[in-house]
């Protein structure tokens, strides 16, 4: 499977997952959220950029507390909570954020 | 992957048989495997040009290693007593999924190629050629089935329809025809040492910030060790409590409860996986090599004690394989068996679950509790097929239905049971079990979760229940993504060692 943005193809996974996320852009992340039924706004950026900061060192996207207490210094108290981030990402913080920052699905029992 | 459509079964009173529809989950089967995901674990890339020779050469090899194969597939008289038991039949009436018609998938191809009636006479005896289109179907159905074995109970002459089951998958990897999500973990598992892929720094850094959170919660130090040397205690747990909701409630429940107990523990960052994949797929290599690195891990650090956390299948190799995979438990013969063999303490039970764990400390009065911490709560509990019906705890029948139970009961008032023929032996699957905890399979996990819902929903309406505890992280995971379309709060589903997390007292601060 493939995408293409701004006149270049983009291999992607069965899933939908981008294959090599060197490739990632943010034209690519707004595709994919489109595809997603998810409008970006500044705090899906923010989810979506610590989640590649975050993967740049680990080569794992992070735990969803890690990823619920770094929104919640970032944004308030009140939105450090996997509540706020399933409103952001209706299908599923890891999987559906994952996805639109080209990080790998995580796999497992998750 | 925005939200498949389907429509969500309702919700009804009582349970009741469904109206059979053909072929209605037809269409549903997972991804299948890469040339990349299954020559890393040693499978063929692709479908071989050979295949059907070769599937039958398999289930030729596996009837001659596996005598209870060959009996299962004899022995079946089709009286019919487990069509109405599997939990994704009652969820979607497609006549495939009564556990004897998914049995009957590979039984025909059996007879065909194994018996000399089917050999000569294949029509009078229902004997069928193995051709493409069985083939699809087993590839459908037979990851249609979550290996849970209700249907086994039910079963005159104690078919385990789950063997079957892992047959049907052992010869689809065998000539290149694997699932992908299955496979793609085992490949994780033995390259990184869990089924997540996280490396040694992540789960560091996630423990790192697990400790920082307990302590502003709590103000104690409760620590998260990991590859501790000397440490009596070897915690083996799934990835999924290092990186999911609700599992890593639990993880923090037990860290807690060795530091209210005193007793030394660390996590190890080779073996930082309890689940084991092989189990599912029918491939008893793969098991083994999954198994055997908790035994390096265990000699490597040193350690006494064994301990498995809230993971059913887990429980189930732990329980049942681990002895004469690895050592752990007697059994194991060879040179480094008998190594880990004297080095484990054997006053106590090896390998041992965090709840035999937890309730034996409770018995001794060495844990305190503030019950009324988890008043919030009303808690039903769900017994996870693995732990129900493939291993037991403590020392009597049934402990493993009684232990989960009597910790909740010590850390919780108020507490009520799912109806009879729903729950203990008799429980149904989560509909996430088995390798079938995948995206593209939401369908059949959300309709496969029909009865278990029905249950929850008749303590619901009857006694207010907000609370389904369990002690598998597949449940976990299965339940926070099917309760909502159930209409229920994905927060309903928790662990055992959640509650115990919320109502332990630390003692120290």
């Amino acid at each position: 499977m493939a995408i293409e943005v701004n006149g270049k193809t983009y291999e992607t996974d069965e899933e939908g997952y981008l294959v090599d996320l060197n490739e990632w852009n943010e034209d690519v992340a707004k595709l994919l959220a489109e595809q997603e039924n998810v409008n970006m706004t500044d705090q899906h950026w923010e989810v979506v950029n610590f989640l590649r900061e975050y993967y740049n060192e680990f080569q794992i996207a992070p735990a969803v507390r890690v990823l619920t207490k770094a929104i919640g210094k970032k944004l308030g108290a009140d939105k450090g909570n996997s509540q706020y981030l399933y409103e952001l990402f209706p299908y599923g913080p890891a999987k559906q954020a994952c996805k639109i920052a080209g990080l790998p699905k995580p796999t497992g029992c998750v | 992957m925005a939200a498949p459509e389907f429509d969500v079964p309702e919700l009804k009173e009582f349970r009741t048989i469904p109206r059979l529809a053909p072929d209605v989950m037809a269409h549903s089967k997972p991804h299948v495997a890469s040339e990349k995901i299954n020559e890393a674990i040693g499978f063929p890339g692709e479908l071989v040009e050979n295949w059907q020779e070769k599937a039958i050469e398999k289930m030729g090899d596996l009837l001659g290693k596996y005598r209870s194969l060959k009996v299962y597939l004899d022995s079946c008289v089709h009286c019919g007593a487990c069509t109405d038991k599997c939990h994704y039949f009652l969820g979607t009436g497609d006549p495939k999924n009564m556990p004897v018609a998914r049995q009957d998938l590979l039984r025909n191809v059996y007879r065909r190629y194994f018996t000399p009636a089917g050999k000569l006479f294949p029509k009078l005896v229902g004997a069928k050629d193995l051709t493409r289109d069985v083939l699809d179907d087993w590839y459908r159905y037979f990851n249609q089935c979550s290996e849970c074995r209700r249907c086994s109970v039910f079963c005159p002459y104690g078919i385990d329809t789950a063997e079957i089951t892992m047959a049907g998958r052992a010869i689809m990897d065998s000539i290149g025809l694997g699932q992908k999500y299955s496979n793609e973990i085992l490949g994780k598992v033995n390259r990184i040492g869990n089924n997540l892929g996280l490396p040694g720094p992540a789960l560091e850094d996630t423990l790192l910030g697990l400790e920082e959170d307990v302590k502003e919660d709590t103000g104690v130090d409760v620590k998260f060790p990991l590859d501790v040397k000397g440490a009596e205690v070897l915690l083996i747990t799934p990835s999924a409590d290092f990186f999911a909701e609700p599992h890593i409630d639990s993880l923090i429940g037990y860290a807690k409860v060795f530091h209210a107990a005193g007793i030394s523990w660390t996590l190890s960052s080779k073996a930082s996986e309890a689940g084991n994949f092989g189990l599912f797929n029918g491939s008893y290599e793969m098991m083994r090599k999954v198994a055997l690195r908790i035994r390096e891990a265990a000699l490597e650090l040193g350690s006494k004690r064994i301990v498995v956390g809230e993971c059913g299948h887990a429980w189930r190799v732990a329980y049942s394989y681990w002895n004469t995979l690895t050592g752990v438990g007697a059994g194991g013969d060879d040179p480094f068996a008998r190594q880990l063999q004297s080095q484990l303490d054997q006053r106590y039970k090896q390998p041992m679950h965090i709840c035999e764990f937890t309730w034996d400390l409770i018995q001794r009065d060495v844990l305190k509790f503030d019950k009324e911490a988890n008043d919030h709560r009303i808690v039903t509990f769900h017994d996870s097929c693995n732990v129900a019906r493939a291993s037991r705890m403590g020392d009597t029948p049934g402990g493993q239905f009684e232990i989960p139970r009597n910790i909740i009961k010590t850390v919780a008032n108020k507490y009520f049971e799912m109806p009879h023929g729903t729950t203990h032996e008799q429980t149904f699957c989560c509909g996430g079990g088995g390798g079938v905890l995948t995206d593209e399979l939401t369908e059949i996990r959300v309709k496969g979760a029909l009865p278990r819902m029905e249950a929850l929903n008749h303590v619901v309406q009857a006694n207010g229940v907000n609370f389904m505890a369990t002690i598998c992280a597949i449940c976990k995971a299965q339940f926070t993504k099917v309760l909502p379309y159930y209409k229920f709060n994905r927060g309903m589903v928790g662990g055992v060692h959640q509650l115990v997390s919320t109502a332990i007292q630390l003692g120290d601060k």
